[in-house]
């Protein structure tokens, strides 16, 4: 029981002592708190977005079969349909309908496509929230479009999707088959690409490479590659980040040694007090812990909880541009909140860790000072 | 009773700037009783007091406390033995800066792990003592000398100790506080204390007040009055 006051008398001293020296834990506590926030947005929308993505992905047909002619893709020809659809194993087979369109007045790319199983009416679109926002469209308006010629075409604008699944359709038009075809002259009995469902997912690599024998002139692209490129889209995006915050944490590193190593002439001074009136040489590394744990404590939790506001609530508008930078029209669109524990067990012992070492260490040497030492100042 | 025997205490051995600054010091403080050590500045009042009060160890030679050789316990059992024991009034009075004269006469008292609200009612009791209740919630700077003194011997009896000491505790008073000071240890004496005093202050150590005063020069005894 004594014991137990002891520490909470030695923690109400080491929350006045905080107090006492306001200035200098305040900018410990703002440089802390920055490089917390900066480091766990980044963790958060990485692994939120990586989440979506693969969420998204989850439905997408378990193959791709694209031609290729001379190393880059080419359409394909609806007939090819025929020589695929009996390898066993493949259930279901469709040509699919799609492609960019570079609007050069507000200089940004759409995705354009046919709606496999949705009907779209002749003359009608859906589109992305992203492109409402910038052409200045809503349901019942016109969307104006150049054809492969220049003529303009029009359409009317029947739905606008979700900011739900901004990510993936914030540049997206959804048109009839007919409009597409005769929007970018599109040859008849050919289409972008064919998917592929397959009965059993582990056989996904067989048929793959019985559609490569069949038709040596395509590329059969399974749905795990495109997860693993996706992947490796967003860790090398993260990466860029994590290198300039390594450099970061790096700095803030060497801030905590010098503030919290460079124990003032007046803290060691004060040191020497405690020891001289009755404390133990644990009871001043105590408090030093206490003063270490409440500076980096509430900074982390101050940081996690604005990088949460931050990836979350503000749609990560400091990363955006690094992050999301593969489209010109940012999706506005918010992440669904998803923090995975492990990450932001890792964040703490990268930031709390370092500093309460950098606290300790030059504590332990100040307090096992002789406490006469306060006598012959 | 706290005895030393053969006392020697040499700072930086080995280095070039070896000094020694207590030597063959041998002394029997008596209990209840006032003890002076009167001597010019060097001549090693601060260092015997600081080994008298378990603040340093010798280099050689023993203490004894309560018929107990205390010399060589590890550092936890000699600061049990400080803090409950000794209560220490600085030259500086070397109080804590930033925090208030109540929390200034607390914080010996919190590693004992006494109940934060008890402690604070003996604390405040302590400084009404003093005269310092109004003082209690000031921070230390705004104090003058004598209150910040007060504060000093508030917080060297927090933990009720058997003996008190003082190390120039007048350097930095005037005659009219020094004369305060020694009232507030003979009260002290009288409450039972024993009371061990570095001076070379006449107000202190000619003072009716001193059982016995012990004269030291480079860090020697050089008269020591037997103890009746």
């Amino acid at each position: 029981m004594g014991r137990i006051e002891a520490q909470r008398n030695i923690l109400d001293f080491t929350l006045s002592s905080l107090l006492r020296r306001k200035g200098k834990n305040s900018a410990l506590v703002i440089v802390y708190t920055l490089v917390v926030f900066l480091l766990a947005s980044v963790m958060f929308f990485t692994h939120s977005i990586r989440k979506e993505a693969s969420l998204v992905l989850r439905d997408a047909p378990e193959i791709v079969v694209q031609k290729l002619v001379a190393g880059r893709q080419d359409l394909i020809p609806l007939d090819y349909i025929d020589k695929i659809k009996d390898i066993k194993g493949v259930s279901s087979i469709k040509g699919r309908l799609w492609g960019y369109y570079f609007d050069a007045a507000i200089g940004a790319n759409y995705t354009l496509m046919v709606p496999p199983d949705a009907q779209i009416s002749q003359g009608s679109v859906e589109i992305g929230d992203g492109i409402s926002k910038s052409r200045q469209v809503y349901q019942g308006d016109l969307l104006t479009l150049r054809a492969y010629n220049g003529e303009a075409m029009l359409y009317q604008i029947e739905r606008i999707f979700s900011a739900e699944s901004a990510l993936v359709s914030a540049d997206l038009i959804l048109m009839d088959e007919n409009d597409f075809r005769n929007l970018f002259q599109f040859p008849v009995g050919q289409v972008t690409d064919l998917t592929l469902k397959v009965r059993n997912p582990r056989e996904m690599t067989t048929i793959a490479q019985k559609i490569s024998e069949i038709l040596p002139g395509t590329r059969p692209i399974i749905r795990d590659e495109i997860l693993r490129t996706y992947d490796s889209i967003f860790n090398w995006r993260a990466g860029i980040l994590i290198v300039i915050l390594f450099v970061a944490v790096l700095c803030f590193i060497i801030f905590a040694w010098d503030k919290a190593s460079g124990l003032s002439a007046e803290e060691r001074r004060e040191i020497g007090i405690l020891k001289a009136i009755g404390w133990e040489t644990s009871d001043v590394i105590l408090m030093k812990f206490w003063e270490g744990l409440v500076v980096s404590l509430s900074s982390f939790l101050l940081g996690i909880v604005l990088a949460y506001l931050h990836v979350f609530f503000t749609s990560s508008i400091l990363f955006e541009p690094v992050l999301k930078g593969w489209s010109v029209l940012y999706p506005e669109f918010k992440l669904v909140p998803f923090i995975d524990a492990y990450q932001v067990a890792t964040l703490f012992f990268l930031t709390v860790m370092p500093y309460a070492v950098a606290t300790i260490v030059p504590a332990w040497r100040a307090a096992t000072v002789d406490p006469d030492s306060v006598m012959r100042a | 009773m706290i005895e030393l025997r053969d006392i020697r205490k040499v700072f930086n051995m080995g280095k070039p700037n070896e000094f020694v600054a207590v030597e063959g010091v041998s002394l029997a403080i008596v209990p209840l009783q006032v003890t002076i050590l009167k001597g010019p500045s060097g001549s090693g009042k601060t260092t015997l007091l600081s080994i008298l009060g378990c603040m340093t160890r010798p280099t050689s030679g023993r203490i004894v406390l309560h018929d107990r050789e205390i010399t060589s316990l590890p550092e936890r059992f000699l600061t049990e033995i400080r803090r409950n024991t000794f209560g220490f009034i600085f030259q500086q009075f070397n109080l804590i800066k930033g925090i208030t004269a109540l929390e200034n006469v607390m914080v010996a008292a919190y590693p004992g792990g006494e109940k934060h609200s008890l402690l604070k009612q003996r604390a405040i009791a302590l400084l009404d003592v003093f005269n310092l209740g109004h003082k209690a919630s000031s921070k230390i700077e705004w104090l003058s000398g004598g209150e910040a003194q007060r504060v000093a011997i508030a917080r060297a009896l927090i933990n009720d100790p058997d003996v008190i000491i003082a190390d120039e505790p007048t350097a930095h008073l005037d005659s009219k506080l020094s004369g305060e000071f020694m009232e507030t240890m003979r009260r002290l004496k009288n409450e039972g204390r024993t009371i061990l005093i570095a001076s070379h202050d006449p107000v202190v150590y000619a003072s009716d007040l001193a059982d016995r005063v012990i004269e030291m020069r480079d860090g020697s005894i050089v008269c020591s009055p037997v103890v009746s």
